[in-house]
């Protein structure tokens, strides 16, 4: 009995130790700021949120990368204080928000094409019309004339042409068929933009690693991934002709320029597609990803950290996109961020 | 008598708290068959039967049909069973009446580590081994030489229907096997000896046991195999070539109701999403009339091998 009541003054007395050491936890804690969406973000995110944590201990962050689309619905539904998005919220989507949202871009991706071909060296040379005709199923051999006549140093062996594609929905789908249906009528009446379409051919694979892996493991084969995962998996990636018609090898500054072609004619809510963008170097394959924030915040502390942090990430977080394969933001851009960052208020008071 | 009472009492909430653990399970099983149905309403209202039997996925024109899924996995599975059904019976043949006592352990604990391996491996190893295998070795060759049946239509790519169902054979034999192998021990030692005293063959001894005892067995084993590949999902959608589309090739791409529902589901909103879930429901009641019309043919079957004995 007495070893009985012992244990249970030891456990007791553990009991309001613990409590007290909580209760120390609780005071110090630092502000959580909660936030959940694109996947494609994630790696420079994290980046960003224990850099800033560090040198700011009283902010912490935790993001759960669970898709664009998934990033909407939490923002949507007020469950996150921010949320992520490598597509723009549509009209219709805004419209279901009970409050008025600010894009944010902070970084910048591109989508490349990837192909597998025995003898072709790097930076096979295509049109955006080759392209789209190799995804329409038109051109289906990598001799046709269409490719050929574009890539004359190098022979053309005659060989299907095996198309990959994301079985996924991704924004990255979205990216690539929003530049087809830019720059292809056909493509644009027959297939469109989303970030899953009825693929006319091919074969689809789940994720980046996926279309990597068909196009990896089958000769002939043409697929697109992310600028980032190709760069890391050195992949062979095609140039392709852009707007003004010049040859651009997919590169993080092809993928910036892409952003400053467009900087001059950019709307103030920023949901803008960079796709075939103006520019000599630009990368016509280019998107912006962007961060989902209310304008009339809820909680003071917490919209104030949000503020703060964004005005980090577009100055100082900038100097880390290229260390991971993101395209920095140019100074035109920023300009603009910064003044957005600004509308961003609590109860009508600019929390800048 | 206090005592005896407080007795029945415990027998009382005994039995009471076991009926609401199973009505648990009912209820769960009630709920999720409810809830799969009202997310699936809107594509129910707007597709209705024609949901089964159209071919088209278009996310853009929201246009939405579940025949090219239903095809593709109900075809993989049975490939997949037309594979490892005959390999896992006659290995675990071999295992129980044949292989010397040294090699029975070291065989059927890797047969069952096979079951042990996550399915995101084995689609792994499928992209990585044995898509390309199956292309170079079995696939070309076969297109060449017998590419005017339609069965072995090209062009081979690897991701392929045939791809799909040889990757779920491999998933589905320790499952198939270790039952097979626990079936054929339960075959009376003395009924054995009986056929082999009256002067039959290994071969006629296995004939009869089998034909006589184990056939229910095996079929259940079978149906124990098909149930897990019908629902597979990482494993296929890794190798099968996702594309929507019914063709009479075995070497074309082919889609599978459980992998566009874990492919396109977390981007999904609106008609999309609902038409997902309306091909979980479908999947649903496929793996349910399997499993009952497995469960009748059992029960004949027993009925009839206890008639033989």
């Amino acid at each position: 009995m007495r070893r009985i009541s012992g244990i249970l003054a030891g456990t007791a007395v553990a009991l309001v130790l613990s409590l007290a050491v909580v209760n120390g936890a609780t005071a110090a804690d630092p502000l959580m700021i909660n936030g959940a969406g694109a996947t494609f973000p994630y790696p420079l995110y994290s980046k960003w949120f224990y850099e800033y944590s560090n040198a700011n201990p009283g902010v912490k962050f935790n993001y759960q990368s669970i898709g664009s689309g998934g990033g909407i619905k939490q923002i949507t539904a007020g469950t996150v204080n921010f949320g992520a998005t490598d597509a723009p919220m549509t009209d219709e989507e805004l419209k279901k928000t009970p409050g008025p949202i600010i894009h944010i871009p902070t970084a910048l991706g591109a989508v490349v094409p990837v192909y597998n071909l025995d003898g072709a060296a790097e930076g096979l040379k295509l049109t955006p019309d080759v392209l789209a005709g190799i995804y329409l199923g038109k051109i289906t051999r990598w001799n046709d004339p269409k490719i050929a006549e574009l890539n004359k140093t190098v022979t053309m062996p005659n060989a299907d042409i095996v198309v990959a594609h994301r079985s996924d929905g991704s924004g990255t789908t979205d990216i690539f068929t929003n530049y087809l249906t830019t720059v292809n009528t056909e493509w644009r009446a027959k297939v469109g933009r989303g970030k899953a379409v009825n693929w006319p051919i091919g074969i689809g694979g789940k994720g980046n690693e996926g279309v990597a892996g068909v196009v990896k493991q089958t000769p002939g084969a043409i697929g697109y991934v992310e600028l980032a995962y190709a760069k890391q998996n050195r992949m062979k990636v095609a140039s392709l002709r852009n707007r003004e018609g010049h040859f651009v090898t997919p590169t993080l500054e092809a993928t910036s320029a892409a952003a400053a072609g467009v900087a001059k004619s950019m709307p103030a809510d920023f949901r803008v597609s960079l796709v075939d963008a103006p520019g000599k170097e630009s990368w016509p394959i280019s998107g912006l990803t962007w961060i989902l924030v209310y304008k009339d915040q809820k909680d003071e502390a917490r919209g104030k950290a949000m503020v703060q942090f964004l005005k980090w990430a577009i100055r100082d977080g900038q100097k880390m996109e290229a260390a991971l394969d993101y395209a920095a933001l140019p100074i035109a851009v920023v300009e603009k961020v910064d003044q957005a960052l600004k509308r961003i208020s609590f109860k009508g008071k600019s929390l800048y | 008598m206090a005592s005896r009472s407080g007795k029945y009492t415990r027998d009382f909430a005994f039995e009471k708290a076991t009926a609401f653990f199973a009505s648990v399970v009912l209820f769960l099983a009630v709920l999720l068959f409810a809830v799969l149905l009202r997310e699936s309403l809107p594509a129910l209202r707007k597709f209705g039967a024609s949901f089964l039997v159209t071919g088209t996925w278009d996310p853009v024109l929201e246009r939405f049909g579940a025949l090219p899924f239903l095809f593709g996995t109900v075809v993989s599975s049975f490939l997949a069973l037309l594979i490892a059904v005959p390999l896992s019976v006659g290995a675990a043949i071999f295992i129980n009446e044949f292989a010397p006592p040294w090699l029975k352990a070291p065989v059927s604990l890797l047969a069952e580590l096979l079951a042990a391996i996550p399915s995101v491996i084995y689609g792994l190893w499928g992209i990585f081994v044995l898509v390309p295998i199956l292309r170079d070795l079995f696939m070309k060759p076969v297109t060449k030489y017998l590419g005017w049946i339609p069965l072995f239509k090209g062009p081979v790519y690897g991701p392929s229907m045939l791809a799909a169902g040889v990757l779920l054979a491999i998933m589905i034999i320790p499952f198939i096997l270790s039952v097979s192998r626990e079936v054929l021990a339960t075959v009376p030692q003395r009924q054995k000896e009986a056929v082999l005293s009256l002067g039959g063959t290994r071969w006629e001894m296995i004939r009869i046991v089998i034909g006589q005892h184990c056939l229910p067995g095996i079929f259940g084993a079978t149906i124990l195999g098909l149930g897990r590949a019908l629902g597979e999902t990482m494993a296929v959608t890794m190798v099968i070539g996702n594309r929507p589309e019914i063709s009479a090739s075995l070497f074309q791409q082919g889609y599978s109701m459980a992998a566009v529902i874990a492919n396109e589901f977390a981007e999904a909103g609106g008609l999309q999403l609902s038409s997902l879930v309306l091909i979980g429901l479908l999947l649903m009641l496929v793996t349910l009339v399997v499993n009952l019309a497995a469960k009748g043919i059992l029960s004949k079957m027993v009925a009839r091998a206890s008639r033989g004995i």
